[in-house]
């Protein structure tokens, strides 16, 4: 073989597509959805889809892994921008925003289930998670899929050994004080308390909680001109009360993201916040007996907290100039098969995501799920213990990666000790309104 | 800089420049110019409605505070790294040149780090160095110092600037070794006869006749810092403690992939290219002079 | 900066004459390769480990009991379940990306860096910097432009729009145009007197010369060809294709739910070609001093 062969034999292999785009392979209508979750997590995606797949034979879901959460929703923008995009894209939470503003990019839920005839009442959905993902008027806009809260994790051993009860666990943020100061005096945990996801568990999850707004126009469900709403007393108070900790040390900062929980599952820190999802990672990791439980709240607030707020991930449907009517009732029947109880309970006890509706959560505990797995329940109570308020119901800020961005950024020069609470908050609070009046400007049409 | 003797034909220069150009036309400049065009745009994430505003994204950029200590990062930054990776480079390459035993398997586990892919080195960086589970981050805390990359800005800049010179190290001991093999052993000789000293003889014989390497890796360190760090800083700091780790490549992925602000980002990428191009721009007319070859 | 001048002062380039200095030679490498390997040595050891150990940051500097059952579940059928592509396959398709890209690279670039080194035409340093421009705004923050323009060739999804893009080298074409403006100006006269046309020229003196910087650009661009992640996620739709750094990815768990064991496992196996080449470059290292010592 010379060269030249060599040349014209990669020339042929470099035109080739990889796969001939086959829409009805099978005669089965192909359904694209991208996802984001790696690990244990996207196997359980996978599996999800195969048993759709497997379930009837006149469509056919491609999932497809496309990397972390962002890029999966880049890469979709940017294949909507070029006119191929997925018919089901994965987002994240804090990205439902700029989906929602998307207008012609997306087709509604509720549209799409209406167009194809196939009703699913929101009121099955646990309220923390049918309200996120809501439009003013209660109808679906994304389809949930895996949602979370955050919830609080707790070495018990360390406990033990700083004298403090292992059965009548602190609930309120003065007895999680409390305890951290005798954990320090006792010395029992090298760390009393850390956190993962600094904004969303001690902001997002605290406003929810404690019924204040984090923003104006019910936290942007209302409209663009949201502002935020960070010199609320609450916040005030309880980064008052995260500076004072950290300064007497029974609070240690870990980093942004989920950085601070490493040491949790390591058994240096005594108390942690994470997502009730890490829950798999203490099982597997963790040496020592633990327990999960619901957020702490401000008792002397008030006497009854609200719901928290959720974290996850919801479906999209995308639009595309030649996408059959098929192909959305595809998608359609593909929402409805993941809401069915028996999936959505397989769902929820394989991945330890909640789950979407109440019925399944009804049928794990007739089960008795919760009594083999302690604490697994938390975060569903934690969702579902209230009906929403306008407060608590979820964000729909734009720009709302930058704006948590932002409130760790300022939490840290507080950290630092370079600036006390009240500039923090202040600072905060402009340069989150920035980038919520750059939103409101970029998507004013 | 050209040399003197040269050919004269007119038509083949074009033709082996051709498939490089035909692939930087298509690839680079027709999506870069789309970029600088949106620079002067404002649209939402999928370009549903867009709007000309002339230079707001650029007055917008400069009027903040942030951006401008920003810059300033960035000047440390590159230039530590810069220092950092080609220095110690080096040295490691001048010592795995000598004629002693064992010479190929040092080099063979210097270009290791190299291979390591960003994804698996930025889990890495985290279990080296975080202070309550990285191995060095306890270390030092167990020495007595008060380690905590997460809070003190000047410790955090320091484990990119390690992190990010780490992974350089080896590309340019790569590059510096070639250069010391390709320089003829009869010149050393040479100078090893006339009796100077180590040193003298690597000042006045070794390091001219590497001047083009060095000056390749000067170029190439110095985009690699501005441009290629992205990654490591997401993985370490994501631009934190406050903003003490955010430079001018850092943020402008984070604006235009993580935030979805396309015009900023653009804008911001914009000021960028300005700025190294005339970096570069002065290397090669000033330092370039000065390269011996 | 100690070690650097420690190797200057020690003698240059001379075999082994002084016992001394080649001890502190030995002493200071050593310290440099544990100092650059101490990564992929906790990755090694890692690979070794159960699941628990590594999660819980318990970094191990000692071998552990599991190797066998690590690397095995990865190679055979540990990914099979997860991605329904086996290791081998992604290993193959990056390998595959990995040789093109370089290839392509080099050749492109020994090319152009040839016409800007030995030619004198009307644009020639304009197109030198078009070329070296592109070293600046990685594709990552101008994902959108140039996403829209493979997709709008007709490029996503092929092996094409994979590699094309990324083989443009203003790096390469730096380096080469930086070594061919250091081959002496005699032996272009010494080739004209000869009758050598430019395309002899090259065969016949630029191209061996240029031996060891061959080897050197094909360790670092062979290297970015394997460790390519952004670029094939987003213009491959199709699982048939999928490289092992979109496996490695794929294997981290966004909630903490990552087996570290397997990840380090697979990132041993995804190191091992790069390292390969590495060693058999050394060749050609070797090969580069000895044919510019004639």
């Amino acid at each position: 073989m010379n060269r030249r062969d060599i040349l014209l034999g990669t020339g042929g292999l470099l035109a080739a597509p990889f796969i001939a785009p086959s829409v009805r392979a099978q005669g089965r209508t192909e359904i694209q959805f991208w996802y984001g979750l790696g690990g244990a997590l996207g196997e359980r995606v996978a599996e999800q889809v195969t048993r759709f797949n497997e379930s009837q034979s006149r469509f056919r879901v491609n999932a497809n892994f496309r990397g972390s959460y962002v890029e999966v929703m880049t890469g979709a923008i940017a294949a909507w921008r070029a006119g191929t995009p997925p018919h089901i894209a994965q987002v994240f939470e804090v990205g439902t925003a700029t989906m929602m503003a998307a207008g012609p990019a997306i087709r509604p839920t509720h549209e799409l289930l209406g167009e194809v005839g196939i009703t699913l009442d929101p009121k099955r959905y646990l309220a923390g998670v049918r309200g996120y993902y809501s439009d003013t008027q209660g109808r679906l806009v994304s389809m949930p899929h895996n949602s979370s809260s955050a919830v609080m994790w707790i070495n018990l051993e360390a406990f033990e050994k700083a004298g403090l009860s292992t059965t009548d666990l602190p609930k309120t943020w003065a007895e999680i004080r409390a305890a951290a100061q005798r954990i320090k005096a006792t010395n029992a945990a090298e760390i009393p308390i850390s956190t993962a996801w600094p904004t969303w568990v001690m902001f997002e999850q605290m406003s929810s909680m404690h019924d204040v707004g984090l923003a104006s126009k019910a936290n942007g469900f209302e409209g663009l001109d949201a502002e935020m709403n960070l010199a609320a007393p609450i916040f005030t108070k309880h980064t008052n009360m995260l500076l004072e900790m950290q300064r007497e040390g029974t609070f240690v900062y870990g980093g942004r993201d989920a950085d601070g929980f490493a040491s949790f599952p390591a058994g240096k820190a005594a108390m942690s916040f994470n997502s009730s999802a890490g829950r798999a990672q203490v099982q597997r990791e963790a040496k020592f007996r633990w327990a999960s439980v619901m957020l702490p709240y401000h008792d002397d607030v008030l006497q009854s907290p609200r719901n928290g707020v959720i974290g996850g991930a919801s479906l999209w449907t995308l639009t595309a100039r030649n996408r059959t009517a098929e192909e959305y009732r595809g998608v359609a029947e593909f929402y409805r098969f993941i809401s069915e109880v028996e999936q959505d309970k397989w769902w929820h006890h394989v991945t330890g995501y909640v789950p979407l509706t109440l019925a399944a959560y009804e049928a794990s505990r007739a089960e008795g799920f919760y009594a083999q797995n302690p604490g697994a329940d938390a975060a569903i109570i934690q969702l579902s213990r209230a009906e929403p308020t306008p407060n608590s119901q979820g964000f729909r800020l734009g720009g709302f990666v930058e704006i948590r961005n932002i409130i760790q950024e300022e939490l840290e020069r507080g950290f630092q000790g370079q600036q006390n609470t009240e500039t923090l908050l202040a600072n905060a609070n402009r340069r989150a309104n920035v980038v919520l009046r750059n939103f409101e400007r970029a998507n004013r049409r | 800089m050209q040399r003197k003797a040269i050919f004269n034909n007119k038509l083949l220069p074009y033709l082996l420049l051709a498939p490089q150009l035909a692939i930087t036309f298509v690839f680079f400049f027709w999506p870069a110019g789309e970029a600088i065009w949106y620079s002067f745009i404002r649209q939402d994430a999928f370009g549903i409605s867009k709007q000309f505003v002339w230079f707001e994204n650029f007055t917008d950029l400069f009027a903040d505070p942030l951006y401008h200590q920003v810059i300033i990062n960035t000047v440390i930054f590159s230039v530590a790294v810069t220092v950092l990776a080609m220095g110690l480079a080096l040295g490691l390459a001048v010592l795995a040149d000598r004629h002693i035993r064992g010479k190929d398997g040092y080099r063979t586990l210097l270009i290791w780090p190299y291979a390591v892919a960003p994804a698996v080195a930025a889990i890495l960086y985290i279990f080296l160095f975080h202070p309550d589970i990285g191995l060095i981050g306890r270390a030092l805390k167990a020495a007595g110092v008060a380690w905590n990359y997460t809070l003190n800005g000047n410790q955090a800049m320091l484990v990119v600037v390690l992190a990010a010179a780490w992974k350089q190290v080896s590309y340019n001991f790569l590059f510096f070794l070639a250069g010391l093999q390709s320089i003829p052993r009869s010149v050393l000789e040479a100078a090893a006869i006339d009796g100077a000293s180590p040193l003298h003889r690597f000042r006045t014989v070794i390091f001219p006749l590497l001047s083009p390497t060095t000056f390749f890796l000067l170029v190439i360190n110095i985009t690699y810092a501005f441009f290629d760090t992205f990654g490591i800083i997401d993985a370490l700091t994501k631009g934190g403690p406050g903003n003490a780790t955010q430079t001018l490549i850092y943020r402008a992925y984070i604006d235009g992939r993580v935030n979805l602000d396309i015009g900023s980002s653009s804008a911001q990428s914009v000021v960028l290219m300005i700025a190294v191009m005339a970096l570069t721009l002065v290397q090669f007319r000033f330092i370039e002079r000065k390269v011996h070859y | 900066m100690a070690e650097a001048r420690n190797s200057i002062a020690a003698p240059m380039g001379m075999a082994g004459s002084n016992p001394r200095a080649d001890m502190l030679t030995h002493i200071i490498l050593v310290l440099g390769v544990l100092l650059f390997a101490l990564p992929i040595w906790i990755v090694l050891m890692g690979s070794t480990h159960d699941a628990a150990t590594i999660g819980r940051g318990e970094v191990p500097l000692l071998p552990g009991a599991e190797a066998a059952a690590n690397y095995g579940a990865v190679w055979n059928q540990g990914n099979k379940q997860r991605a329904g592509v086996p290791v081998s396959t992604m290993m193959f398709n990056s390998a595959i990306m990995a040789l093109l890209i370089t290839f392509g690279k080099i050749a492109i670039s020994i090319i152009s860096a040839y016409a800007v080194a030995f030619f004198s035409f009307p644009g020639r340093m304009l197109f030198f910097w078009a070329i070296f421009i592109t070293l600046m705004l990685p594709v990552e923050v101008r994902i959108f432009p140039t996403f829209q323009v493979v997709s709008d060739l007709g490029l996503v999804n092929t092996y094409a729009g994979l590699i094309v893009p990324l083989i443009a080298s203003a790096t390469a074409t730096l380096l080469f145009r930086q070594f061919f403006l250091t081959i002496p100006d005699e032996l272009v006269e010494a080739a004209k007197m000869d009758g050598a046309g430019p395309i002899r020229f090259f065969k016949d003196v630029v191209l061996p010369l240029s031996a060891t910087n061959i080897a050197a650009l094909f360790v670092i661009l062979f290297v970015y060809g394997w460790n390519q992640y952004l670029w094939p996620l987003l213009v491959t739709t199709s699982t048939d294709v999928e490289t092992i750094m979109i496996g490695i990815v794929k294997m981290l768990g966004s909630q903490g739910d990552t087996e570290w064991h397997l990840v380090m496992a697979t990132t041993v196996l995804a190191l091992l070609p790069p390292v390969a080449i590495v060693i058999l470059m050394q060749r050609w290292f070797v090969k580069g001093l000895v044919e510019t010592e004639k």
